[in-house]
C-alpha cells in the first residue's frame, strides 16, 4: 500500500509534467489540425535555455523558468513563421512531416550548442523530506505547485480573455471563426507562444526532476500524445486529465513490469483509447 | 443607392462556375429571399457576396463601395454579417461567449450590443451560460443569429435559417427575422420554406442553375403560376 501511494506521488509529478506538454500539443492540434512532432524538442530546448541562464547568471532554476518560457515561446512563433506558415494551406500530413524535421533540427542544434552529454541544473544531493513512510523531494513540491499555477493561468486565459475565447472558438469551428472575423493569424501566433512556453516549463521541470539530455523531450513525446488522445484531442482540460492518468499509470506499472516498459504503458493506453473511445474519455467539451 | 448590388457574378469552386451571370440587389430596409431548386447556387451566391467563394467575374458593391472578393473579416467590420446554414455556433462555448465573439472584430464596449440581442432573443439571456452545443436546433439558430447581430450589421445574410426546425419554430424564426428587419437591418436569405419566406419578403429572386430566372415582389412571385409550378411544389 505504501508503495502504491509513493508511486502515485511520483505519478502525479510525472503527470503534471506531461500535462504541461499535452496542453500545448492539444491546443496546437485544435487550432492548426496537425500533430506537432517537435513538441518534445521544444521541451528540451526550454530546459537548455534555463540551463544557460542558471550557469551564466548563477541563478536558481525557478528564476530561470520565465526566461526559458519566454525564449521558447519566441522560438516557437519564429519556427511557425519560418516553416509552418508557408505550408499551412497544403495537406496537414505535410505539416506533420515538417514538424518531424523541425524536431531533428532542434535536437541537433541542442547537441551542437550544449553538447550531447547529460547535464544537471544543480549538483549535489537534495535531501528528501520524510513524511511518515513516504519521501518527497522539495523540488517535487515546487514542480507540482508551479505546474498547477501554470495550468490555472492557462485556464484563466482560455475562459476570461478575448484572445483565449477566440482560440477556443477557432479550435471549435474554424470556418465560423473566419466568418465571425476572428483574426486567425494572431490566434495562431498566440497558440504557438503558449504551446512553446508550456513545453519549456515541462522541460525545465523534467530537468529538475532528472537530468538534461538532448533526447529528453523526444522520449516524452509518446506519453504526451497519449495524454492528448486520452483526454480527447484538441481539448486542453482533457489533456491535463490525460497527463495525470498517463503519469500515474506509467509509475504504477512498475509494480508489475520492469520500469523500462513505462513508455510502452503510455503507448498501450493510447492504442486502447484509439480503438475503444477515439473521441477521448471526457464527455463533451469544456 | 442600394445597400447591396451584385452584378454579373460568375463564381464557383475549382474553376467550375456555379453562379453564371447572377445578380442580386437589396435596398437598405428590405427583406430579400432567394429561392430555387437544389443546386441552383443559392448558398453559393451568398457565400460569394461574403467573400467565401471566389468571384471570377462580376462585381459586388455594398453602399457604393466595391467589396468583391474581400476577406470575411473586412465584411464584418463594414457591417455585413453572415449566418451559415450548418455548424453556425461554437458548440463548446457558452451562449454568452458565442455572442461576445460575434463582436470580436469590433472595438468598444460590447454590453449595449449584448443587451440589444437579449431584447430580441430573451431566451438567450436566460440560457446565457449554457453550452451552445447542447441546445436545441431552434435555440442554436437564435444563438447563430444573435452572434451575427453582435456586429450591429446593416446587412444580415441568413442561409436557410429555418432548416430542420419544427413548424412552430419556423413561424417564430420568420417573426424574429421581421423584427430584426424593422430595426433597419437589410436581410438577404436563402430559404427552402419558400412560401412562408416570400410571404414576409419585400422581394424575391428565383435562381436556377446559377442564373436568375424570376425576380419580383414576394406576393407577385407567390402568385406567379410558373414559379409556383416550378419551385413551390404546385
Amino acid at each position: 500500500m505504501v508503495e502504491v501511494i509513493q508511486l502515485l506521488i511520483n505519478g502525479i509529478l510525472l503527470g503534471s509534467i506531461l500535462a504541461l506538454g499535452a496542453v500545448g500539443a492539444t491546443m496546437i492540434f485544435g487550432v492548426l489540425r496537425f500533430a506537432h512532432f517537435a513538441h518534445g524538442d521544444f521541451m528540451a530546448v526550454g530546459a537548455y535555455f534555463a540551463l544557460s541562464v542558471v550557469t551564466v547568471f548563477n541563478l536558481p532554476v525557478l528564476a530561470a523558468l520565465p526566461v526559458a518560457m519566454a525564449a521558447t515561446a519566441g522560438l516557437a512563433v519564429a519556427i511557425d513563421q519560418l516553416v509552418y506558415r508557408r505550408i499551412r494551406r497544403v495537406q496537414p500530413v505535410i505539416l506533420l512531416i515538417s514538424s518531424f524535421a523541425t524536431a531533428l533540427v532542434l535536437r541537433s542544434l541542442i547537441q551542437m550548442i550544449w553538447g550531447s552529454s547529460n547535464q544537471v541544473y544543480q549538483t549535489g544531493i537534495q535531501l528528501p523530506w520524510r513524511i511518515g513512510p513516504f519521501t518527497l523531494k522539495p523540488d517535487h513540491l515546487l514542480i507540482f505547485l508551479a505546474a498547477t499555477g501554470l495550468v490555472i493561468t492557462v485556464h484563466l486565459f482560455l475562459t476570461r480573455t478575448r484572445l483565449g475565447k477566440a482560440m477556443r472558438a477557432m479550435s471549435d469551428n474554424m470556418n465560423l471563426a473566419l466568418i465571425t472575423g476572428i483574426p486567425a493569424d494572431r490566434v495562431i501566433m498566440a497558440t504557438w507562444a503558449i504551446g512553446g512556453a508550456l513545453a519549456a516549463a515541462a522541460g525545465v521541470f523534467l530537468g529538475m526532476d532528472t537530468r538534461l539530455h538532448p533526447v529528453m523531450g523526444w522520449t516524452l513525446l509518446l506519453p504526451i500524445f497519449a495524454a492528448t488522445i486520452l483526454g480527447g484531442i484538441g481539448r486542453p482540460y482533457g489533456a491535463i486529465f490525460g497527463g495525470l492518468v498517463i503519469g500515474c499509470a506509467m509509475e504504477l506499472s512498475t509494480l508489475i513490469i520492469p520500469g523500462s516498459y513505462k513508455p510502452a504503458v503510455a503507448f498501450a493506453i493510447m492504442v486502447a483509447t484509439l480503438v475503444f473511445r477515439p473521441q477521448g474519455i471526457i464527455k463533451g467539451t469544456v | 443607392m442600394s445597400l447591396l448590388d451584385a452584378q454579373g457574378l460568375y463564381a464557383g469552386y475549382g474553376g467550375v462556375d456555379i453562379l453564371r451571370n447572377t445578380h442580386l440587389r437589396l435596398g437598405a430596409d428590405e427583406i430579400v429571399v432567394i429561392v430555387g431548386p437544389n443546386g441552383a447556387g443559392k448558398s453559393t451566391a451568398m457565400k460569394a457576396v461574403f467573400g467565401l467563394v471566389p468571384i471570377r467575374e462580376g462585381r459586388v458593391h455594398y453602399q457604393g463601395e466595391d467589396i468583391t472578393n474581400r476577406p470575411p473579416e473586412r465584411m464584418v467590420t463594414r457591417g455585413i454579417a453572415y449566418v451559415p446554414q450548418e455548424a453556425n455556433v461554437f458548440p463548446s462555448l457558452s451562449v454568452l461567449e458565442n455572442l461576445e465573439l460575434g463582436a470580436y472584430a469590433l472595438r468598444g464596449d460590447h454590453r449595449p450590443r449584448l443587451e440589444k440581442v437579449f431584447e430580441i432573443f430573451p431566451r438567450l439571456k436566460e440560457r446565457r451560460n449554457q453550452q451552445a452545443g447542447v441546445m436545441s436546433g431552434g435555440e442554436r439558430q437564435m444563438v447563430a443569429m444573435g452572434r451575427a447581430l453582435m456586429v450591429e450589421p446593416r446587412l444580415l445574410m441568413l442561409d436557410e435559417p429555418t432548416a430542420g426546425l419544427s413548424p412552430r419554430l419556423i413561424d417564430e424564426t420568420f417573426e424574429r427575422i421581421r423584427e430584426v428587419n424593422q430595426l433597419g437591418i437589410g436581410v438577404l436569405m436563402v430559404e427552402q420554406n419558400a412560401r412562408q419566406a416570400l410571404a414576409i419578403a419585400d422581394r424575391g429572386y428565383v435562381l436556377a442553375t446559377g442564373e436568375n430566372r424570376y425576380e419580383d415582389t414576394g406576393p407577385a412571385l407567390l402568385a406567379n403560376p410558373e414559379v409556383a409550378e416550378m419551385f413551390l411544389g404546385g
